[in-house]
């Protein structure tokens, strides 16, 4: 397959960007996205030039290190994919792909397409734990979880936190983000006794880190590769308005 | 010269962790707020390790090459985690899992070490369950099991395919506690290049700053390496692209003893390679094992697509083969008769290097939706990188380089031959000898990070109480950072022409026909040869762009890839040195009439531990393994 690029390069957060048009020939349909940019690189060194940078690791879709616009969509335009596993399959010969690191302001560019996402750690670090030290654990049984608060604890658990949510949302939201791991820890009872403290603690960072408010509109729940469900967030609103 | 002492402590085996811990010594908190501790890795043994020292109020720095510690590969694994909870009744305990581990790793572990992590393996369930891990339940809201290879009861707790994603989040979600607190100061987006020997005792880290490039100076009165394994050594693998054995590797070059390096698990169930660009062969876990069934067609060259492939010309070769295992046979196992077939040519596929893992019967006999609970999440993720939904036809699978056995020496304590450094999870060779069972490594990674660490650092750090901080400005740290920054310079001078993954690619392929499932006398030696032709090359013809001082992902690989051309080298020393079969580890000169492998105990019942000589070969030491509670028997699956 022949591909034209128009890829977004930007030396640092400081610094305009802009898109540059690369013409790649030789990508295999078996190819995944990251393995043709790979491609990219290679054939970008070994003329002379200087390769795209993005992040990527696993290849498997649960580290969350890739992310990245393809053609205006978080990772691509097929369902349910991270972009390690978006295949080269869904593209057409000769066609034109433009790829953009995650726009939203709470994600700065480190370069090209590569973004700081920490202030999720950081949303993390304010409640997005239970508070139990090695060593004070029960017997593991003798907490009895009812299995479907257990299963949609998974649901909701599964986020890799890539940041496709805030990318894929108009006021770049974190709510599908924060909603994951409330929602995690409010169906479990061992996330109970901090509840309260964390869902507004949570909330308060994310606000702090300037991610937009939630307006409905669904983006998130459609491009979140774990498909991760909307109405994690409104239990993320019911837990915070039973909180006070 | 280093001299191996294993500390393994004295008495019945199941007293020796408890006597050790009754006789560990202690320090108090006071003491505690004044010690540093860095830790490497934030994978399933290095947050556990980070944020339970930080619960006890050591001084706790962390870091990783990730942008966050929850991308840790730890975050991967698929299946499992192993405990001898004995939720099923079946007949687990912890002296059952101890001799599972024993056996599976084919009697080439330490006794004191396998039992120890059976003993802590129900309080690491204990704990992830309390901070909030979702694994499987019943409907009675008790946690609930499955099987794994190698054994014969149901101890392996999971959360559906993806297990490792939640182990690790509970224990970043931990460490995100105790960075909160204060505790634990968290360094991202760092490398590290070189450990600081002062005294003769580990006391810093030199690493990168993977954002500006910045050589940095960290110190601390221990350190511990969590970094995980070196399979990416062979290119394609199972591991993340990034994964690395740089951190391990300069602890060797600095006089950490290296165990083992030779012990390699091939994985028998991955996404086979499909084509040269291909970056990774993905995972497809063991448990899978449990439902599908292994086949290969009876008939040589047989093309029919898989459904069209009628009973009676179906070979169940696990089955056939290993009637009391079956599927369920150990990994190396399984990899080495997937190997046998295919290259008697009976492969499937397009290749012909693949066998079909087929799940038709269990669909049958207990639902779709019934497996779709159970594995959901591995038949999309096949069905994203393959186009093939297994719900209607067979996978197929074929080995790949997963987990490395070998690893940094450590004695009973986790410490390498370093004072001060310590090496835990996969980074360490001690609990899995030649082959590791599925579902063990988290088990371990998390077992040594949360139970066992805590007690053997404090037993250390009891006697650096009256060390003060130590300063980054002392001459051993300034003479390691000129090292790193000599041999970044070096990297980016040779302006040669081929790219690191050009060089990568070259070293796998080697390292995958000479030393990976099946391994000869000629084979290595001829390998050896073309590691250090490669190496060569290496430095006359590397191209790394970019600059030093700056973003540069290019330089990353190519300083990955330089300690993968030394380390390669290592592994097939020590592959050349155990002239026999044992576990993962298959020499062609020693097996049985029906081609398993055959250990030599009179001869190899050590484990090989390499000391680096700068002027010359490698030294090997041998830590004699002795048997005192079980009986070394030939393995058997049949």
């Amino acid at each position: 397959m022949k591909l034209k690029l128009k890829i977004w390069k930007q030396k640092d957060a400081r610094s305009r960007g802009s898109f540059v048009t690369y013409d790649l020939d030789g990508v295999s349909p078996e190819m995944s996205f990251i393995e043709m940019l790979t491609y990219l690189n290679e054939t970008l060194i070994a003329q002379g030039g200087e390769p795209v940078t993005f992040e990527h690791d696993c290849h498997e879709g649960i580290c969350g290190s890739c992310g990245m616009y393809v053609n205006g969509y978080p990772h691509g335009p097929v369902k349910g994919l991270t972009t390690c596993l978006l295949s080269m399959r869904y593209f057409k010969d000769g066609e034109t792909i433009t790829i953009e690191p995650w726009r939203a302001k709470p994600f700065p560019v480190i370069k090209d397409l590569m973004v700081d996402r920490t202030a999720f750690d950081r949303i993390q670090q304010a409640g997005g734990f239970i508070s139990v030290a090695v060593g004070a654990a029960p017997e593991a049984n003798s907490i009895p979880v009812r299995k479907h608060n257990s299963d949609l604890a998974f649901d909701a658990s599964v986020c890799i936190g890539c940041g496709a949510c805030v990318a894929a949302c108009k006021n770049a939201s974190a709510m599908l983000f924060v909603s994951a791991k409330v929602s995690q820890y409010a169906l479990l009872p061992q996330g109970r006794p901090e509840a309260k403290e964390r869902v507004q603690a949570m909330i308060a960072e994310m606000d702090k880190q300037g991610f937009g408010n939630c307006s409905n509109t669904g983006a998130c729940e459609a491009q979140c590769p774990k498909q991760i469900k909307l109405f994690n967030i409104a239990r993320l609103n019911r837990e915070y308005y039973r909180s006070y | 010269m280093i001299t191996l002492d294993s500390k393994i402590p004295e008495g019945p085996l199941q007293d020796k962790w408890t006597h050790y811990k009754e006789n560990a010594r202690l320090v108090s908190p006071a003491n505690k707020k004044k010690l540093e501790i860095i830790v490497v890795g934030t994978g399933i043994s290095g947050a556990p390790a980070a944020s339970a020292l930080g619960e006890l109020g050591y001084n706790v720095k962390v870091f990783c090459y990730q942008d966050t510690p929850r991308r840790a590969h730890s975050v991967a694994a698929q299946g499992g985690i192993n405990a001898a909870k004995n939720y099923k009744n079946d007949g687990d305990s912890v002296y059952q899992l101890f001799y599972d581990v024993i056996k599976g790793g084919d009697f080439r572990a330490r006794e004191a070490n396998v039992y120890r992590i059976a003993e802590v393996s129900n309080q690491v369930i204990d704990h992830f369950t309390a901070i909030g891990v979702p694994f499987a339940r019943e409907y009675g809201g008790t946690l609930t099991t499955r099987s794994f290879g190698g054994v014969q009861v149901s101890r392996t707790f999971y959360s559906r395919g993806q297990t490792g994603q939640q182990v690790l989040l509970g224990a970043y979600s931990s460490l995100t506690r105790q960075i909160k607190e204060g505790t634990v100061t968290m360094y991202p987006r760092r490398e590290m290049l070189d450990i600081v020997v002062i005294d003769g005792k580990a006391r810093g880290i030199i690493t990168r700053n993977l954002l500006t490039g910045e050589i940095e100076r960290h110190s601390a009165h221990a350190v511990v390496l969590a970094t995980g394994g070196y399979g990416t050594i062979y290119y394609l693998s199972t591991l993340a692209v990034n994964s690395n054995a740089s951190a391990a590797w300069s602890a060797y070059k600095r006089g950490a003893a290296f165990a083992n390096p030779s012990f390699v698990q091939i994985h028998p169930s991955s996404v086979p390679q499909m084509n040269e660009f291909q970056s990774k062969l993905t995972l497809m876990s063991e448990s899978l094992r449990n439902d599908g069934r292994v086949w290969v067609p009876k008939n040589k060259g047989d093309k029919r697509p898989a459904n069209e492939i009628p009973e009676e010309d179906r070979d169940y070769y696990l089955e056939r083969r290993y009637p009391a295992f079956g599927n369920l046979v150990p990994r190396d196992v399984a990899s080495r008769a997937a190997k046998e077939r295919c290259d008697a040519g009976y492969g499937v596929g397009p290749t012909g290097l693949a066998v079909n893992l087929d799940f038709r019967d269990a669909i049958k006999k207990q639902g779709k939706k019934a497996i779709e609970e159970k594995y959901g999440n591995l038949f999309d993720m096949y069905k994203d990188i393959t186009g093939i939904d297994s719900y209607t036809e067979p996978m197929r699978i074929y080995p790949a380089g997963h987990y490395t056995m070998g690893g940094l020496w450590v004695s009973y304590e986790l410490m390498t031959t370093i004072p001060g450094l310590f090496a835990v999870g996969e980074s360490n060779f001690s609990d899995h000898g030649a082959n590791r069972l599925g579902a063990s490594s988290l088990m371990q990674g998390a077992g040594d990070g949360y139970f066992i660490l805590p007690y053997t650092i404090g037993n250390y750090l009891a006697s650096e109480i009256k060390t003060p901080k130590i300063k980054t400005d002392l001459p051993e740290f300034h003479e390691a950072e000129t090292r790193s920054a000599e041999k970044i310079n070096k990297l980016l001078s040779v302006g040669g022409k081929q790219t690191p993954t050009t060089f990568h690619k070259k070293l796998g392929k080697i390292m995958w026909d000479h030393c990976g499932m099946a391994r000869n006398e000629e084979g290595l030696t001829e390998a050896l040869g073309m590691i250090r032709e490669l190496r060569e090359e290496f430095w006359k013809d590397l191209l790394v762009p970019g600059k030093a001082d700056e973003l540069n992902q290019e330089l990353e690989k190519a300083g990955r890839v330089a300690d993968f051309l030394e380390l390669g080298e290592l592994m097939v020393t020590d592959a050349l040195n155990r002239r026999e079969s044992c576990g993962a580890h298959f020499r062609e000169e020693s097996q049985t009439p029906d081609h398993e492998a055959l250990r030599n105990d009179d001869e190899y019942a050590y484990v090989a531990v390499w000391e680096y000589n700068e002027d010359g070969p490698p030294a090997l030491h041998k830590e004699e393994l002795k048997f005192e509670f079980v009986e070394l028997k030939q393995r058997s699956y049949k």
